[in-house]
């Protein structure tokens, strides 16, 4: 006689405290292959990665490396240009290819960075005013629409000009002004799982503080805050790029490609790859965060149950 | 009396990521004018797949109806429902057929009136004026007993209550007069005072309009104080069709036993515990070759394991899925299912 | 829902408020004026005298109380680069402003809504993926970067648009185009969403069940619901574009305020500065009380609940 197979059918979610770890895989893998533009998107992401994390063996040319010669020398495709400099140099001589990758390194850490700062205090600032409920969320919902309220570039440059042009401060810049989106998006949630009710259920049950935490709250943040995270991360590459054509980013010795950017565009008409490299270099990056973010969203979301022939 | 509905052999599936789910495999029954039928099962027994399937309400890109016939007697004559276009379709549903479905928040679209919402299916089918059409609505907020029916007009879902807000979705299901009300589980999201006023209003209801209802639930309780006959449904299979009272008295089939049994009742001691069926609906994603409920049966022997039962006449008009015979405690020697094919 | 405007305008103010006294601190913390203000060999003594005459050296909250005084009628002090009023010089900068958040809002408008409604009646259909690729490109290119590109191709080469300058009618299409398409791919993934999701709910099987017409299910049902969203994210993008075009200014050499802006931090022109951020503020903050009221106008339980 059969044994019935009681494996409970239909994954609901990859968060789903049910599924072993292996099962959390293969259901992974199974959504990514049917959506390859996850797959895009992750790869995408991957050579990024790649091009930052072994940066020194992939370029040539040292990237602060100037040589008048051959300066303004176009990508080799173009008359003038050789196989050495594959997308040309710019105006100092500096081999642009090597500045790309080099400058992924910049891009991706402030992005990292800026988005764990901005996720970790948004996440806390909002968990509390969620929580908390009342005169508390808001007072802080009040300061959050104050901050998202205000030009964003008189707080950045007020920042930058207080702080001065470094790395670091590029990213505690975003660390800063990006908290308010990852605290909204928070206190949204919070607002969610008390409103249903099974915080409560939890407690009387009698679970204690840790436990209502890791147990029932933070898996359902995780979601939501990942897939932000990933969109974020896009955008300060985006910001970082953009305040580095205002002059405010990263000092321009270091090769970030904002920097290269501003640099590029007093050279458009004539030499224009200058700055057409770092602009598709940053649209490469960010079409892939954006792919995988959106992958990130379907995958993680519980209630988006597809059915497909 | 007249038969309004006739189901035939239904079979649906449904093509997913995971497989092919066989949600209904085989479903027939009859309806008569003016009757309400019950149709039990547990979730994911097809209950509510069926009716929806004869109407074009599941979505098609997974759902399929692949096969069977549905002999709808309609004021324009027989007509089988699954032959019909959709255009065809949209001029039963509403019109000809109605719907209560279950969950009264947020079956009603929250930001239109609910006036609105009974009125549209009254200018939509019995071409009627604005005027006309708002008319009418007031007298049926009436009729399900909303008091102040000029003035609730006016108000919003928001602003009724449960039980209220049921009412203008019944209210919204008998506005054309229909020939067949499908309920489906009306009352599993209201508390159990405000069930009984539903269960009263759809008896008040049918003996004014004469409407036949298809009451679809999980619950043996409400079916009881509601239907004349009661379909069984188990694993996508019908398991048992009687007439109520037959059913309750003198249930065949094993899964209606144990559904009986798990029944909480007020005069079980204290120290007895309540009764459940053991095991799990099964995984409709496996085509089964023998009875579904085997699993779980007491009676199941290897007959069981090899055939799917058939509908058996054991009765008047009470017939089970079942090779084991309750009556004799034995399993039956007759394997043909007996009698002309009238459920 | 008199009581609901009014606590949405309340809030508004508060917020307000806040955002002067943000800005005051802000900018005073920048740097020191007078240091700017006069030539590098200024002597200490030369440097003071400035100060006290400028008003610096008063206490924090004197400067404040007059800040905020002057605020409440309009008048944000002269510019002190410019030596003319402040504010009236923000304003006249307001209609190039509005044109181009304007002409950007209509073109993402025009063509985002229509993407993403088919997108969400028919998903997985060419147009679908043609708007969702669209979308994507829009949100992935960095737009002071598009804007070269552009520039580059249809100004310089092709000479269809001017490179800079509001001088003509079709000066605005370039950078309108701009900053229009970031917003335009939001609007087109909302908007899908917003269908596919509006589509799935409960009501719409009701809709179905009743035999109601498509169009009447599309239009009445669907697309009524679909609006909620939609507003509140047309006005915050709006706000947006109000207060974030500075980039595309600057590149474009488009009259607007993010020049104006960018270049009166630099000068650490304070009256003009706080003129700037405060009136976007505003502008913003407006918004999102328009906004807020055209929930209440369609979405009901607004209206009567709480």
């Amino acid at each position: 006689m059969e044994t019935k197979d009681t494996k409970e059918r239909g994954a609901d979610s990859l968060l789903d405290v049910e599924r072993t770890f292996r099962e959390r895989l293969a259901y992974a893998g199974r959504f990514l292959w049917r959506d390859r533009s996850g797959v895009i998107g992750l790869l995408l992401f991957l050579i990024v990665v790649a091009a930052a994390v072994f940066a020194p063996q992939i370029s040539s040319y040292d990237p602060l490396e100037q040589n008048l010669r051959d300066n303004k020398m176009p990508p080799p495709w173009n008359e003038g240009g050789s196989w050495d400099h594959l997308f040309g140099t710019d105006n100092l001589g500096r081999d642009t290819f090597s500045r790309i990758i080099y400058g992924a390194r910049v891009s991706l850490t402030v992005g990292f960075f800026g988005v764990l700062i901005a996720g970790t205090l948004g996440m806390v600032i909002g968990a509390i005013a969620g929580y908390a409920g009342g005169r508390v969320d808001a007072a802080i919902m009040g300061v959050i629409n104050l901050i998202l309220s205000l030009p964003y570039l008189l707080f950045v440059v007020f920042i930058a000009s207080i702080l001065g042009r470094s790395l670091l401060n590029v990213i505690l810049i975003f660390g800063i002004t990006d908290a308010p989106i990852f605290a909204r998006v928070t206190r949204g949630e919070v607002l969610r799982m008390r409103e249903s009710g099974y915080v409560e259920s939890a407690i009387s049950a009698g679970a204690r503080w840790p436990r209502i935490i890791f147990d029932h709250i933070l898996p359902n943040l995780i979601g939501p805050l990942i897939t932000l995270a990933t969109f974020e991360m896009s955008a300060m590459i985006f910001y970082e790029a953009g305040l580095g054509f205002l002059g405010l980013s990263v000092p321009p010795t270091v090769p970030s490609w904002g920097n290269m950017l501003a640099n590029g565009r007093k050279y458009l008409q004539q030499y224009p790859w200058i700055a057409a490299f770092p602009g598709l270099a940053i649209m490469f990056t960010s079409l892939g965060m954006n792919l995988l973010g959106d992958w990130l969203r379907d995958v993680l979301d519980p209630r988006l149950r597809r059915a497909r022939k | 009396m007249p038969t309004v509905l006739k189901v035939r052999d239904l079979v649906t599936k449904f093509y997913t990521l995971d497989g092919v789910v066989n949600a209904v495999n085989g479903v027939s029954f009859d309806l008569e004018e003016g009757e309400t039928l019950a149709i039990v099962g547990e979730s994911g027994s097809g209950k509510s797949v069926t009716m929806m399937s004869l109407l074009g309400l599941i979505p098609t890109p997974p759902g399929v109806v692949e096969s069977g016939t549905a002999f709808f007697s309609g004021p324009e004559g027989r007509h089988d429902l699954l032959q019909m276009s959709a255009e065809e379709l949209r001029n039963v549903r509403g019109g000809q057929i109605g719907f209560v479905f279950q969950d009264p928040i947020s079956t009603l679209n929250p930001i239109l009136t609910i006036g609105e919402q009974i009125a549209e299916t009254l200018t939509r089918h019995q071409n009627m004026t604005r005027e006309q059409a708002r008319n009418r609505a007031t007298e049926l907020l009436a009729q399900v007993g909303i008091p102040d029916p000029k003035l609730r007009y006016k108000n919003y879902p928001f602003q009724f209550s449960g039980g209220m807000r049921q009412r203008v979705v019944i209210a919204i299901a008998i506005a054309c007069t229909p020939q067949i009300v499908i309920a489906d589980e009306p009352t599993t999201a209201l508390d159990v005072t405000v069930q009984a006023q539903i269960v009263d209003l759809f008896r008040k209801l049918r003996e004014l309009l004469g409407v036949a209802v298809v009451w679809i639930t999980h619950d043996l309780g409400v079916v009881a104080g509601v239907a004349e006959r009661v379909l069984v449904m188990y694993g996508g299979r019908p398991a048992e069709i009687a007439l109520v009272d037959d059913l309750y008295e003198r249930p065949q089939h094993p899964y209606t036993v144990g559904l009986l049994g798990a029944l909480p009742r007020l005069d079980l001691k204290e120290s007895e515990r309540l009764v459940s069926i053991r095991g799990a609906p099964p995984d409709l994603l496996i085509p089964l070759k023998h009875c579904p409920f085997a699993w779980r049966c007491d009676y199941a022997f290897d007959r069981c394991w090899e055939e799917i039962p058939p509908l058996l006449t054991v009765g008047m008009r009470h017939r089970v899925a079942c090779f084991y015979d309750m009556a004799t405690h034995a399993p039956r020697r007759s394997a043909n299912g007996g009698g002309p094919r009238d459920v | 829902m008199q009581r609901y405007f009014v606590s949405k305008l309340g809030q508004s103010i508060v917020l307000l408020l806040g955002v002067l006294l943000l800005v005051f601190v802000m900018v005073r913390l920048t740097g020191d004026p007078a240091a700017l203000m006069m030539s590098r060999e200024a002597s200490p003594e030369q440097l003071e005298v400035l100060r006290e005459k400028m008003g610096f050296n008063d206490p924090v909250l004197v400067q404040f109380g007059r800040f905020i005084s002057g605020a409440i009628v309009g008048d944000f002090g002269d510019s002190l680069h410019f030596k003319t009023p402040a504010m009236p010089m923000v304003l006249e900068r307001l209609p190039a402003k509005l044109q181009l958040a304007g002409v950007a809002l209509i073109m993402a408008v025009l063509v985002g809504i229509p993407l993403g409604l088919v997108g969400g009646f028919n998903p997985g259909s060419a147009i679908d993926n043609l708007g969702r690729f669209l979308a994507l490109l829009g949100q992935s290119i960095p737009n002071f970067w598009l804007a070269l590109i552009l520039i580059l191709y249809f100004a310089v080469r092709l000479q269809w648009f001017p490179s800079f300058g509001r001088d003509q009618l079709k000066s605005v299409v370039l950078p309108a185009f701009v900053l229009g398409l970031p917003v335009m791919g939001q609007i087109v993934r909302l908007t899908r969403s917003a269908v596919l999701e509006i589509r799935g709910e409960d009501f719409i099987r009701t809709a179905h069940s009743k035999g109601l017409e498509l169009k009447t299910i599309y239009t009445k049902h669907v697309l009524r619901n679909v609006a909620i969203p939609l507003v509140s994210v047309i006005g915050v993008q709006f706000g947006y574009m109000l207060g974030g075009s500075i980039y595309i200014e600057f590149i474009f050499s488009w009259p607007g305020m993010g020049q104006l802006l960018q270049q009166s931090i630099g000068w650490r022109d304070f009256p003009l500065v706080q003129a700037i951020a405060v009136f976007t503020s505003a502008v913003v903050l407006g918004l999102n009380l328009l906004t807020d009221m055209s929930y209440a106008v369609i979405d009901p339980r607004i209206r009567y609940g709480n």
